[in-house]
């Protein structure tokens, strides 16, 4: 008979090797896979997860993608993790990354052609307050209806996936594009551009926002009332309650904090690598940034680490898609696979299996 | 006469602890045997092992004289062992026999029980009806028919645990005559409890634990309850006595407060008025489920009411927030130790960071002040853990209790508010707890204890309240009350 029975004492090694366990395991199910598909294992995987960083001819390409695809998740999942810490779970960040982007970008064009050196903050200003006030509607519902967030919030996404699609084919569109849905593009407009800051580095001022965000957060975790309080309300709602915390402005804090860095994603990414809004824009980031979060294990410095790792599989698919034919679905699989791995690793950290000969008499 | 049950040198460790030494105890057919010991003396694990949820280390049991090791309750109760657990394990929204049919081994339709459930409750006088809701019977009630369910098993041991925690005065001497029926039909029973009294006026033998080993076997009935409290705790400990009290003015003033619980099932508060003066120890009295969760909630903050329903010092306060409470010296300590008035996963530093007051450092904080807050708590109230590190839950339930209460009143409270001060915890840890809180009020402080033990209102108040059914009685000077008098109040027959 096979039991699962708890651990009398979780070793805290183990929880902190749980991540790396699991994307051990995450190489050795890619291999698999490919077995599978009829690539060689080996190559494929190291296609995946070696080239973009050390071989010599695409790693000058792909290194600088590194940061440019993790600054995003990195940001997203920073704010997640507040909420998910605190068991308020906000899965919409992909739309509020979306709104956010809509947001900065129609102030952008508001004031195209203007070089005044308060174009580039208003936009942020205005792309934070776009993921805020689109975070503020699953949050709102909750608190005064007892709606479910994660349903809600994530099927707002779908919404703003075609109010993204309705912008930039109406009211955005630009109007030299003969008639490609986008908008005008931020290169053209110096003012507004989130430019790369050293040639080929990938370093853009969203790279460096993200890193003093970081470093926010990792404080406000450790040291601050707030970071404590999100703690204990996860851990104990009611004692939290009991320590002052109102659960409903918890609520609405952690969304609009969630919502809110996720919008500023949004932002640092249509006025610097995607350069304009198309119906194209919304790649995944909010998603990616749930399973980051996890993987981090909702640590600021920890969801650095695992932001990297997610953004070189990233890299990694798009390049072995172009080298080995892999399908472009193979990157949601093994992103999948991490994330699976992880909550298993993560069981066993806590429980482990019994195997008894003992049967019930 | 061979034992019903026999218990030879049982052992059971857990990692750090040995839960169960060697314990011995023969249970004869026709007997109530008494199993007494303080929190973590391992009463709950030997009767763990006997029910079947845990399998012992070393050691043989021995029922009617063939050796007997279950493997889980269910073989436990299929060779004539069933156990009343001390939380119930009932369905409120559905009737009686519906519970009971879903506590069965063997599947049974209602239609079969229903007569079933009629024989046992005539026979013994359990006054239940299959097809009352369980929602709208009392504890007592509630009692019984966990009592039908284990019947209905026709066991030849039944295991009590701690069974008149829950109890108003009169139900807890129903339930002994229906105890002493079964006694006298042959049936063997285990009553495990703290309370000496009870275990003096009911018990036949007495086998006492202390730290996982047999302490003594003794006759209780020729025990004084000083002698048994020694046996039990290893050391006299003297009973709080309340001095001479001096009270000063009205420092909390509750009127006509009243809420609706948003769940129809939850009795709320109903235009309940009372007030507590400065150096004065006011006890509610009540069984848990009448509203005292509402009343707790409303004083502490957690749950706000209209402003002049509160009134603290002469200024209204119904609105005003936990936090804004604690400023004003109204500190609470919850009666769920893990989850409300502690966090269980995180350490005894961090849980005394929860409700400390924070005056400076804009929302920064100091973690080195947190660790001599908490080594300040530990060492004030004797709170036995390894160090401030260790987590909540890794403390016993009497030792986590020392410390949550120990947070509140090392803060100075002005009016401190305590839901069920010493559940569940051991008669040593009581009575630092109960002497902690007449010491608060002896230095011109106010307190409001909500408790269902009666003894420790006897103990420590200085006027006494019932609340059933929401409602609140007019306080009576603990010197005139009575078990008897309290007793009618708390089954809700007048208000």
């Amino acid at each position: 008979m096979i039991k699962i029975v708890k651990r009398p004492e979780p070793s805290s090694l183990a929880a902190l090797m749980a991540p790396i366990i699991a994307i051990g395991i995450t190489l050795i199910g890619c291999a698999l896979l490919f077995l599978l598909l009829g690539k060689d294992p080996f190559t494929s995987v190291k296609a995946l997860f070696w080239d973009p960083l050390f071989d010599p001819q695409i790693a000058s390409f792909s290194r600088p993608q590194l940061l440019v695809k993790a600054a995003p998740i990195i940001l997203i999942a920073l704010g997640l993790s507040v909420g998910f810490q605190a068991g308020i779970w906000n899965i919409g960040a992909e739309g509020q990354y979306i709104t956010g982007a809509i947001a900065a970008t129609a102030v952008g064009l508001a004031f195209w052609g203007s070089d005044s050196i308060w174009v580039f903050p208003i936009m942020g200003l205005a792309g934070v307050l776009g993921g805020v006030a689109y975070a503020m509607v699953p949050a709102i519902l909750r608190v005064q209806f007892g709606a479910n967030e994660i349903l809600v919030s994530l099927m707002l996404v779908y919404v703003a996936i075609n109010l993204l699609a309705a912008m930039v084919t109406g009211p955005m569109k630009n109007p030299l594009a003969f008639g490609f849905p986008e908008t005008r593009s931020f290169r053209d407009f110096p003012a507004a551009y989130n430019t790369e800051i050293l040639d080929n580095s990938g370093l853009h001022y969203g790279v460096i926002a993200t890193l003093l965000i970081v470093a926010i957060a990792y404080i406000v975790q450790t040291r601050h009332l707030f970071g404590f309080q999100v703690r204990v309300m996860g851990l104990a709602p009611k004692a939290a309650r009991l320590s002052g915390v109102i659960p409903e402005r918890m609520v609405v804090i952690c969304f609009a904090i969630s919502g809110g860095l996720a919008g500023l994603a949004g932002f640092f990414e249509v006025t610097g690598p995607a350069g304009k809004l198309t119906t194209e824009f919304g790649s995944g980031y909010g998603f990616t940034a749930i399973i980051v979060a996890f993987l981090g294990r909702l640590n600021p410095l920890g969801i650095v680490l695992a932001g990297l790792v997610l953004a070189l599989t990233i890299i990694g698919g798009e390049i072995a898609q172009l080298t080995l034919n892999i399908p472009a679905a193979a990157v949601l699989v093994i992103q999948g696979m991490v994330l699976f791995f992880l909550l298993a690793a993560d069981l066993f950290v806590r429980y482990r299996i019994k195997l008894s000969s003992k049967v019930a008499a | 006469m061979t034992p019903t049950l026999s218990l030879k040198e049982l052992t059971k460790a857990y990692p750090g602890v040995v839960a169960c030494e060697a314990i011995s105890l023969d249970l004869m057919p026709g007997e109530i045997h008494a199993v007494l010991g303080e929190n973590g003396a391992g009463k709950s694990t030997l009767m763990k092992m006997i029910y079947g949820l845990v399998q012992s280390d070393q050691g043989a049991m021995t029922l009617n004289g063939t050796a007997f090791a279950p493997a889980s309750p269910k073989s436990a109760r299929s060779s004539g062992i069933s156990m009343v657990f001390q939380h119930f394990s009932l369905f409120e929204a559905m009737s009686v026999a519906e519970n009971i049919a879903l506590g069965l081994d063997k599947a049974m339709s209602i239609g079969d029980l229903v007569p079933l459930i009629r024989n046992v409750s005539e026979a013994y006088g359990l006054e239940i009806k299959p097809e009352q809701r369980i929602a709208a019977l009392s504890a007592g009630a509630r009692q019984r028919v966990e009592i039908i369910r284990c019947l209905l098993q026709s066991p030849n041991i039944l295991i009590l645990d701690e069974p008149t925690s829950v109890l108003a005065p009169q139900e807890v001497d129903r339930l002994f005559t229906i105890l002493r029926q079964l006694r006298d039909e042959g049936k063997s029973i285990l009553y495990i409890s703290h309370k000496l009294e009870e275990i003096r006026t009911l018990c036949d033998r007495a086998t006492i634990l202390r730290g996982g080993k047999v302490v003594d076997r003794v006759t209780p009935k020729n025990q004084s309850a000083a002698a048994l409290a020694e046996m039990m705790i290893g050391a006299r400990h003297s009973s709080a006595k309340r001095g001479q009290a001096q009270y000063g003015k009205v420092l909390l003033k509750v009127q006509n407060l009243s809420y609706k619980p948003s769940d129809p099932s939850e009795i709320g508060l109903s235009n309940v008025s009372f007030s507590v003066r400065a150096g004065e120890i006011l006890g509610v009295a009540g069984i848990a489920g009448n509203g005292q969760d509402m009343l707790f909630s409303a004083l502490s903050g957690e749950v706000r009411s209209t402003s002049r329903s509160i009134m603290f010092n002469g200024d209204p306060i119904g609105q005003s927030g936990v936090r804004g409470r604690r400023k004003a010296g109204i500190l609470a300590a919850a009666e769920e130790r893990l989850g409300h008035a502690a966090v269980p996963d995180m350490s005894l530093t961090e849980n005394a960071e929860l409700t400390k007051n924070r005056s400076r450092g804009r929302g920064f904080l100091n973690w080195s002040m947190a660790r001599g807050f908490a080594k300040e708590i530990i060492e004030t109230f004797r709170v036995a853990t390894p160090s401030e590190r260790t987590a909540a839950s890794a403390l016993s339930g009497g030792n986590l209790q020392k410390f949550v209460i120990g947070r509140e009143l090392q803060q100075n409270p002005t009016l401190f508010v305590v839901n069920q001060p010493t559940w569940g915890v051991d008669a040593a840890a009581a009575a630092s707890i109960r002497s902690a809180i007449l010491r608060l009020a002896a230095s011109g402080n106010a307190v409001v204890a909500i408790s269902q033990d009666l003894d420790e209102l006897f103990e420590i108040a200085d006027r006494i309240a019932v609340l059933a059914q929401g409602q609140i009685s007019a306080p009576m000077d603990a010197a005139q009350a009575t078990p008897a008098k309290i007793g009618i109040l708390m089954a809700g027959q007048a208000a």
